[in-house]
């Protein structure tokens, strides 16, 4: 049944694949970091006619499929390529669960650091950008960690959209040489080597933050 | 005329007014009243010293100064202006005071909590440095010095790279004098300062509080519980109890020898 062959000749289109995906990942990560905490920041400390609207269109994000998000934007937004709109819309879908998170994080801030900055007179900007925000951003590294990994292993759905990231490359593959049992089985294998120690350093990262 | 000018020009006040007046000051949470129509003066450089029972409102006045909270009614005045009000549109009426009105005007006023509430990521100098730098807008190496001394009156000058997290909390605490003292307030603020301390640490932050009334003219309000130390510091004392002010002396006589009931069982409940 298993052609170790076959196998051997799948690696490389494997490994070019999690090459995009890898990248995929990092892009839309780093989206969805940057754009969470400007959704947080509107809702927590923006004024109350930005913060209603922006709490409703991230629930309206949160709450509808990743997939069908991509095959909306592919549709309706037009002159982006595939993997640049991938990114966006992976990066946009989880920038709606990492404001929530950045919100916990700087709920979690205690409300005596508040009051420091008050005597201090420190003003709002500071206090955001010197005070709380670092404090908030370290309570939640390890969920912050965890969204990565998810992230990472929904990138296959990036493939309907045509990016040819590493399950699309083993599909291709399997298709061609008729080997599908060994091309996915190697991407199964790249994304739990990938995941695995992730999840065990986040692990270790959420202990000791703890102490 | 810009709003900063007018800032200015508000800061240059005479001193003949008290550096603190509260003018009927009620504050409510909710149906809870705490303070009920308060009149309070503290002298420019006096040294006055709230007690009294736990929930007897000593702490929202502090709180109230600090603007960590809004007064219910009534206006507080801090150097002969409003303060917690400012002027409204109409001529003579007074309207809660804005963000902006607050935040030119409570820079003169500096406070240290019962729980410290220092910066944990940062560093003892960074503490201390920060508002200085940031607010008064001093130069880095300038607010490094002026915090090595501070740091050095409050005997702490071998910790200034240390965490917060690592000192015991009476260092926490004197970190927390020095900072309040960086931004050069004209009045400060103790709240409790040593009640969240181990008593083998309390002697220490006392010491270096007595030092700094000591050496400096500042006007100070605390509320503590230590009357050895409120007698040593204060020229005045006064008893609270249920958002009033009960009794108010001198300290050795408010101490020695208070004429109402409920201070002399106050005290030696204390005692």
């Amino acid at each position: 049944m298993w052609d170790g062959e076959a196998a051997r000749a799948a690696l490389p289109t494997v490994l070019e694949g999690f090459g995009v995906t890898l990248v995929a990942t990092v892009l839309a990560f780093a989206v969805a970091m940057v754009m969470g905490l400007v959704l947080a920041l509107a809702q927590r400390g923006g004024p109350a006619w930005l913060a209603l609207p922006v709490r409703g269109a991230a629930g309206f994000v949160r709450s509808t499929p990743l997939l069908v998000q991509l095959f909306a934007a592919w549709v309706l937004i037009p002159g982006l390529d595939a993997p640049t709109l991938g990114v966006l819309v992976l990066g946009v879908h989880y920038a709606t669960y990492l404001s929530e998170v950045y919100r916990t994080g700087i709920d979690a801030v205690p409300k005596g650091q508040w009051e420091a900055c008050t005597a201090l007179s420190l003003p709002r900007r500071r206090v955001w950008r010197a005070v709380v925000l670092p404090q908030a951003v370290r309570n939640v590294l390890p969920p912050l960690g965890n969204y990565a990994v998810s992230m990472f292993k929904e990138t296959p759905l990036l493939s309907v959209i045509t990016v040819h990231e590493m399950v699309h490359e083993a599909n291709t593959f399997g298709s061609t040489h008729f080997a599908y049992l060994e091309s996915f089985t190697l991407a199964a294998a790249v994304f739990l080597l990938a995941s695995w120690p992730t999840s065990v350093l986040i692990r270790r990262l959420e202990a000791r933050l703890a102490h | 005329m810009p709003i900063e000018e007018l800032s200015e020009d508000l800061t240059k006040v005479p001193t003949a007014h008290p550096a603190v007046r509260f003018d009927r000051v009620t504050k409510r949470f909710g149906d809870h009243t705490v303070l009920d129509g308060l009149d309070l003066e503290v002298a420019r450089g006096e040294r006055v010293t709230l007690i009294g029972p736990s929930g007897s409102g000593k702490t929202t006045i502090l709180r109230l100064l600090m603007t960590l909270e809004r007064v219910t009614d009534g206006v507080i005045h801090v150097d002969g202006q409003p303060f917690s009000h400012m002027p409204g549109r109409t001529a003579g009426k007074l309207v809660p005071a804005s963000e902006r009105h607050l935040a030119a005007r409570r820079r003169r006023i500096g406070m240290v909590f019962q729980q410290f509430n220092l910066f944990p990521h940062m560093s003892v100098l960074e503490n201390v440095v920060e508002a200085p730098v940031h607010v008064l807008g001093e130069g880095r190496e300038e607010a490094g010095l002026r915090a090595r001394e501070l740091l050095d009156l409050v005997g702490l000058s071998d910790k200034v790279d240390a965490r917060p997290t690592r000192l015991s909390g009476g260092q926490q605490q004197r970190v927390a004098i020095a900072r309040a003292l960086a931004m050069r307030p004209e009045i400060l603020l103790l709240d409790e300062v040593t009640s969240a301390l181990d008593p083998e640490l309390v002697a220490e932050v006392l010491d270096v509080l007595r030092e700094v009334a000591r050496r400096t003219d500042i006007t100070l309000l605390c509320v503590t519980h230590e009357m050895g130390f409120a007698r040593d510091v204060s020229d005045r004392i006064l008893m609270f109890d249920g958002g009033r002010i009960v009794e108010s002396g001198p300290a050795d006589a408010l101490l020695d020898a208070p004429g109402e009931e409920r201070t002399r069982a106050f005290l030696s409940s204390v005692r």
